[in-house]
């Protein structure tokens, strides 16, 4: 950041992410006339401004007020209309909790919930504003498609994608200070099929958000330096969840390790940990996430480092995960 | 008891503090200096005339409870804590950094003599509440809870379920103080969301509204003062503020909500507050 300048650090998106919501969601403005915006005294924070800017009469501001912010969303979607609500993680899950579920997702409303400011990636703020909950949350409500995509091009996607899903929406993307994953838009991104980034048969690393990146890079470091082969799966979607890949990884590499930006309980870890135990197929299995615990402050990237989901604590678990003994199964590939 | 302290030395402690935000904010790279600048002199009257608080003994039950329920003015509190004693004035330069006691919003758990940790807006007047029934009911009778509030933070719907319940109680005990700088993120707060006429909404509520001028050291005495007096209903203090009072470059500039000083820009800032 440079000194000197009167900057906002809630200008979320606009390096890695980029002005990039703020400038698809305009553009879909354009195209689509039934989308509109409502946002919580975070209209330049979160990117949604953009929107505004282009479009004033189709932002709502409701004021510091996430519960109101909500239920209007609700009712203008109940008017026929598409909003996009946009505000930090923590405040969409929690403090308008109630009113997503029971006023947005219960009643199967269109509501596109793109939260900022995801995991902890607001680190300085404390635990207050650190989201690790939200995966778990919005996963539990029924109705709601959950992505947490991996940088700013998989974001401008989503974003396009979502207001051809009939119901509620929950995205969640980071600060803006996150390094682009893909160099360019030329990948194929549907909703509910994670995306193979890099081929490998010792292992499997299952991330989201900020976490592939750092799975990818310590799946190169990993080939290169050790020969061990990793494959990398970016789980951008967590609901409905790509069932098929994971399944797919078990049977291939046997060993899987899911990195998220989120506590261990209830996110991407627990989601794949479900399917395989539920089709019965054993295999090695590490989650790597924030332990249960509320998160000491500092520069996002040491905390990441701290709770081992950047690229040097992926390279160590995998290591630790490969020397894990695993039983022997005669029949398993007979039995696919 | 509020101590006997004169308006010139609590003016004195007021330039000390803003010196101290504006430093902090140096050492922390960034921060939310515009909101911490604005209620430095309530943060300085209550703190050195008017909280009946030891930093030798900061959970002492008698005490008075203070609630910085706008969290996001760290910047200002944390400093004030150091003043009074209660943590070590050098710790200050750790602000914001990896596993430091301090970041943009303070926790209660970490930091002697704070007595809530906050920084999501809304949520000091309830628990602010829960003290001053749980202070009467065990009878601390000259315990009293003060929560400073946002005047953006008066959109959150709690603020006025808190407010409701206050009133319900007469919890004389209570005191809540709106830095009323009028400014919010995304603007004036009666371009964004209005909250006028904030003073007679709290009388509706069955408060007892008292106005002041918040950057007037004289006038926030007067205001504490007959405050810490009132008897039967809950208090509600106006006080009206400029953001970033006492460094012209963040006086009543919206883009000053959060910045970052360099050290040419503290120096700046600094002459201004001493010029004050
Ligand atoms: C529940 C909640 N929503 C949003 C925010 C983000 N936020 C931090 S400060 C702020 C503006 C606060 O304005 P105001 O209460 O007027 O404080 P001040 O101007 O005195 O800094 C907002 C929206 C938050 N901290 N908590």
């Amino acid at each position: 950041m440079a000194e000197g300048t009167a900057w906002n650090v809630y200008d979320a998106l606009k390096m890695a992410s980029k002005e990039i919501y703020g400038k698809v969601l305009t553009e879909l403005g354009k195209e689509n006339d039934k989308i509109v915006g409502v946002t919580a005294d975070l209209a330049k924070s979160t990117n949604i401004g953009n929107f505004g800017e282009a479009f004033p009469e189709r932002l709502f501001n409701v004021g510091i007020a996430e519960q109101n912010m909500m239920g209007v969303a609700a009712g203008l979607a109940k008017t026929g209309l598409i909003p996009f609500a946009s505000t930090f993680a923590i405040f969409a899950c929690l403090r308008g909790g109630e009113q997503v579920r029971s006023d947005i997702a219960y009643q199967n409303l269109p509501v596109k919930i793109i939260a900022t400011h995801g995991g902890l990636s607001f680190g300085a703020s404390g635990s207050t504003h650190h989201c690790t909950e939200d995966i778990a949350i919005m996963r539990s409500m029924a109705n709601m498609t959950v992505v947490v995509p991996a940088d700013g091009f998989e974001t401008a996607k989503a974003v396009r994608a979502c207001v051809n899903i009939p119901g509620p929406f929950y995205m969640r993307v980071g600060r803006g200070f996150e390094p682009p994953l893909h160099e360019d838009e030329n990948f194929d991104f549907e909703i509910g099929k994670a995306i193979n980034l890099h081929e490998g048969k010792d292992i499997t690393v299952i991330a989201c958000g900020v976490c592939v990146l750092q799975a990818l890079d310590a799946a190169k470091v990993l080939e290169k330096e050790s020969g061990i082969s990793v494959r990398v799966l970016d789980m951008h979607t967590l609901k409905p969840i790509d069932e098929e890949a994971i399944m797919k990884a078990v049977l291939d590499t046997r060993r899987i390790l899911t990195v998220e930006e989120h506590n261990t309980i209830g996110g991407l870890g627990d989601a794949v940990a479900s399917v395989i135990a539920q089709s019965g197929k054993g295999c090695a299995f590490t989650k790597l996430g924030i332990p249960d615990e509320y998160s000491v402050i500092g520069p996002p990237e040491d905390l990441y480092a701290r709770y081992k989901i950047d690229a040097t604590g992926i390279e160590e678990t995998v290591k630790a995960l490969l020397g894990k003994e695993i039983e022997a199964d005669e029949d398993w590939s007979d039995e696919d | 008891m509020p101590k006997n302290v004169t308006v010139e030395e609590l003016k004195a402690k007021a330039k000390e503090l803003r010196v101290n935000i504006v430093k902090t904010t140096n050492y922390a790279k960034s921060g939310h200096v515009g909101g911490s600048l604005s209620c430095a002199d309530m943060l300085t009257a209550l703190y050195f005339k008017f909280l009946n608080v030891d930093p030798a003994d900061p959970k002492k039950m008698d005490r008075d409870r203070f609630i910085l329920s706008k969290g996001h003015a760290a910047l200002g509190y944390v400093p004030t804590l150091a003043m009074a004693g209660f943590v070590p004035m050098d710790s200050l330069k750790s602000f914001n950094h990896y596993e430091s006691c301090y970041g943009i919003h303070p926790d209660s758990r970490k930091i002697s003599g704070c007595d809530a940790s906050t920084g999501s807006l809304g949520h000091g007047l309830p628990m602010g509440v829960g003290m001053a029934l749980g202070l009467r009911y065990q009878g601390y009778k000259d315990s009293k809870v003060v929560v400073l509030m946002g005047d953006g933070e008066q959109n959150e719907g709690s603020v006025w379920e808190g407010a409701m319940a206050a009133a319900h109680y007469k919890l004389d005990n209570i005191i809540t103080i709106v830095d009323r700088n009028k400014l919010m993120i995304d603007g004036p707060t009666e371009q964004v969301m209005g909250i006028d006429p904030i003073d007679k909404k709290y009388e509706a509520f069955g408060f007892k509204v008292i106005s002041c001028n918040g950057n007037d050291m004289a006038d926030v005495d007067r205001a504490l003062t007959e405050a810490w007096e009132n008897k039967g209903q809950p208090i509600c203090i106006i006080s009206n503020t400029e953001k970033g009072f006492g460094v012209k470059r963040f006086q009543g500039k919206v883009a000053w909500h959060y910045g970052a000083i360099d050290s040419d820009m503290l120096k700046e800032a600094i002459a201004d507050i001493e010029a004050l």
